[in-house]
């Protein structure tokens, strides 16, 4: 985006209006397809308006880590890949997709909404490993709140394949169990124009946008927080977009649980 | 393999380290001490230990990744492999990447870019010893150097960790107390406007709590801060008292 | 109520508040945050009138038009050269303006007149907003530097080194029975005479330069070392 392009989006919201005519405290319109992908165990197509995030849950048997020897492990990768915007370019995981990956993991590890011990199948030696796979395919805007909450809707129609512990193989045509998951943590990511905040920005806010903040909710906590993108938030800013996402918070898992 | 959980982290009011819960831990900093930089400072939280070098502003090549109104601000942030109790591998991680993102998108906040547009500022930390905080450690020996190589800001940048052990909201975690506490949350101001340029947080806080842990912060970053523009001054007193 | 709260050749330091009032006009390596004027680098204040400006004690070279500086070819292209100006900004010198007579770009390889890793004095033409930086030979004052050694400082330092009225300057080039010849970019080049005496001089100069006494001290140094 030009740079008379990024003045009329910051004029707009300095006369108190969004570019699509939301209200400021507004959300897109969020979709969810869940169980979309046959091959994964879990998964979940979102747009939120245009954005639209694939994620895949997939399980495999791993050894745990030695301090941890009990407990499963979650492993959180994102994709910006180049179908997805002229801007994204073939190659590994760049700044952007890997601060993504690790805001996401934070939001589902710190909220508690994996019971690891449940994810043990030899203390040890083996235990399960949930992948779970952000694949972006359309970028207008706030990828993080699309992949946060793709992220947990799969997470909450994934299921265990079937294991043969005694010929360590398995069988992902059978779908078992329930993944073990017990919170629905909701990232909700706010841009800061000028001295306004709007919640959700799209692909033009975001390349006008001064400074970015994401707030992650389970029940009536905040289980993460990231500040992104340069700019600055005063005291009262952060909040006042905490309190906004504590309101928000139950709607969306309405939205989720669907 | 870490060390194992300690039975209790708070005991008395009082932490492992015998600090209480809103102090510091010993801090200390110096510039000048790369010599081949442009700017340079190191910063110590305790045990964490971080060594900062600016160069810059600076020819920026390739030529398209020039931006004709600004300079760039190129930050990396870099664990020694010795820094960590199990060895850390050299080269990036996602962690590394992720930290060196946000604390660049910081430094941008202060470092008065428009001044040198087309221009690359090279701004380099290496984090010695690890032992919780780490990035504040890495923003503070970074906003130091900047200063120390003369490249124009409109302020420091001061940096601190707070979190919550066994429910008690502390100031400045160490590395058990961000193994096995309840949150981390590191918080870095502008102390001019008090403006909030870098906030994470992992771990479970109520909204009371968090007003709470930003009180706590403030409190600790302005300590910071007066190490800062003590440290910057001494420099030429120093010189002066040579004579 | 307008106030200035520090004195003339204070050393200041970033974000460091130094005056209060909308009356008071922010200087070189200050800016206004509000009512306040606040300094932007660490520095000496100096205070003229209601200007309260801070002149850095680091920092790197930015070119001015009129500036004389010392560059060091780096790179012959046919029809200019570029030119390392010790800044952050690499300086260009078109054909036009370093060689006066007719010169068949198609025919000749302009390395003949300057050379990678020469030495030139040269004026500043201008600097474009995007940092173009043209450089002229067309003055009295331009021309190759050959021999000698170059000693880099600090640019802010430069009028330091000079001196008032060049007295600093001319007190070293006599002590030494050094050529001397300082560029605004903060590149020095002494030939002949005792260089070594006069970069350990020009060298005091740049450490101590905000403290008072120094042109005692650089005499001193001069009458005690001389030869």
């Amino acid at each position: 985006m030009l740079k008379p392009e990024r003045e009329y989006v910051r004029k707009l919201v300095e006369e108190n209006s969004r570019i699509n005519a939301r209200d400021f405290l507004d959300q897109r319109k969020i979709e969810i397809e869940k169980g979309i992908y046959k091959k994964a165990e879990g998964s979940a197509l979102v747009k939120f308006g245009e954005t639209v995030v694939a994620v895949g849950v997939k399980l495999s048997v791993e050894e745990p880590f030695p301090d941890a020897p009990n407990e499963g492990l979650l492993i959180v990768n994102a994709e910006f890949p180049p179908v997805a915007s002229p801007e994204f370019e073939p190659g590994p995981p760049g700044e952007q997709a890997i601060e993504l990956a690790r805001v996401v993991d934070r939001g589902i590890r710190e909220s508690g909404a994996i019971d690891f011990e449940k994810l043990c199948i030899k203390e040890g030696e083996k235990v399960w490993g949930v992948f779970v796979d952000i694949h972006v395919l359309n970028d207008d805007g706030n990828l993080i709140d699309a992949s946060g909450i793709g992220a947990i809707a799969a997470l909450l129609n994934a299921k265990f394949p079937k294991y043969d512990e005694e010929k360590n193989e398995i069988d992902y045509s059978q779908k078992l169990e329930p993944l073990p998951v017990r919170k629905i943590p909701i990232p909700f990511t706010f841009a800061k124009i000028g001295n306004k905040i709007l919640l959700d920005p799209c692909k033009e806010e975001e390349e006008a946008m001064d400074a970015r903040f994401t707030v992650t909710i389970v029940d009536n906590k905040i289980c993460a927080m990231q500040k992104g993108h340069g700019g600055f938030f005063t005291e009262q800013e952060v909040k006042n977009m905490i309190k906004i996402a504590l309101e928000k918070y139950e709607k969306v898992v309405g939205i989720v649980k669907a | 393999m870490k060390s194992g959980k300690p039975e209790k982290l708070i005991i008395d009011g009082k932490r492992l380290d015998g600090r209480a819960l809103d102090e510091l831990r010993e801090m200390e900093a110096k510039v000048g001490i790369i010599s081949r930089a442009d700017g340079s400072a190191m910063f110590r939280f305790g045990n964490s230990v971080a060594v900062a070098a600016v160069y810059g502003p600076r020819p920026m090549f390739p030529k398209h990744l020039q931006d004709p109104e600004k300079a760039i601000i190129n930050f990396r942030y870099n664990m020694a492999p010795f820094s960590t109790e199990e060895r850390v591998k050299p080269g990036t991680s996602r962690r590394s990447i992720e930290i060196s993102k946000v604390i660049k998108e910081a430094l941008t906040e202060i470092v008065c870019i428009e001044e040198f547009p087309r221009t690359v500022i090279d701004v380099y930390v290496e984090m010695l010893q690890s032992d919780g905080s780490t990035r504040c450690a890495a923003i503070n020996a970074a906003s130091l150097a900047i200063a120390d190589a003369g490249v124009p800001m409109k302020d420091f940048i001061s940096a601190c960790s707070v979190g919550k052990v066994e429910g008690h909201i502390v100031l400045d975690i160490n590395g058990k107390e961000d193994n096995y506490g309840e949150v981390d949350m590191p918080v870095a101001i502008v102390p001019r406007g008090n403006k909030i340029v870098l906030l994470q947080m992992d771990g479970e806080l109520s909204l009371e709590e968090f007003e709470k842990c930003l009180e706590l912060a403030k409190k600790g970053c302005m300590q910071v801060y007066e190490l800062q523009k003590s440290v910057i001054k001494n420099k030429y007193v120093k010189i002066a008292e040579e004579r | 109520m307008s106030e200035i709260f520090v004195n003339e050749r204070d050393v200041v330091i970033p974000g460091q508040t130094l005056a209060r009032g909308m009356d008071i006009l922010p200087g070189y390596g200050t800016y206004r945050d509000g009512e306040e004027i606040v300094s932007k680098v660490t520095g000496l204040v100096k205070i003229k009138e209601r200007l309260v400006s801070v002149i850095p004690l680091s920092g790197k070279y930015m070119p001015r038009p009129g500036d004389g500086i010392i560059g060091i070819i780096e790179d012959v292209q046919p029809t200019f050269w570029n030119v390392n100006i010790n800044s952050p900004y690499v300086g260009v010198l078109l054909l036009g303006e370093a060689v006066k007579e007719y010169v068949d770009v198609t025919k000749t390889d302009i390395s003949k007149y300057y050379d990678i890793g020469e030495i030139i004095y040269a004026r500043v033409l201008q600097i474009s907003r995007s940092g173009i930086v043209t450089l002229s030979m067309n003055d009295p004052k331009a021309k190759k530097l050959r021999g000698g050694k170059l000693v880099r400082i600090t640019p802010y330092k430069v009028p330091r080194v000079i001196g008032k009225e060049g007295s600093m300057i001319e007190m070293i080039k006599e002590k030494t029975r050094c050529q001397i010849i300082v560029g605004q970019n903060g590149v020095i080049w002494i030939k002949g005479g005792n260089e070594a005496l006069a970069t350990k001089a020009i060298l005091l100069i740049e450490k101590e330069s905000h403290i008072s006494g120094l042109t005692e001290k650089v005499a001193k140094l001069l009458e005690g070392d001389e030869k």
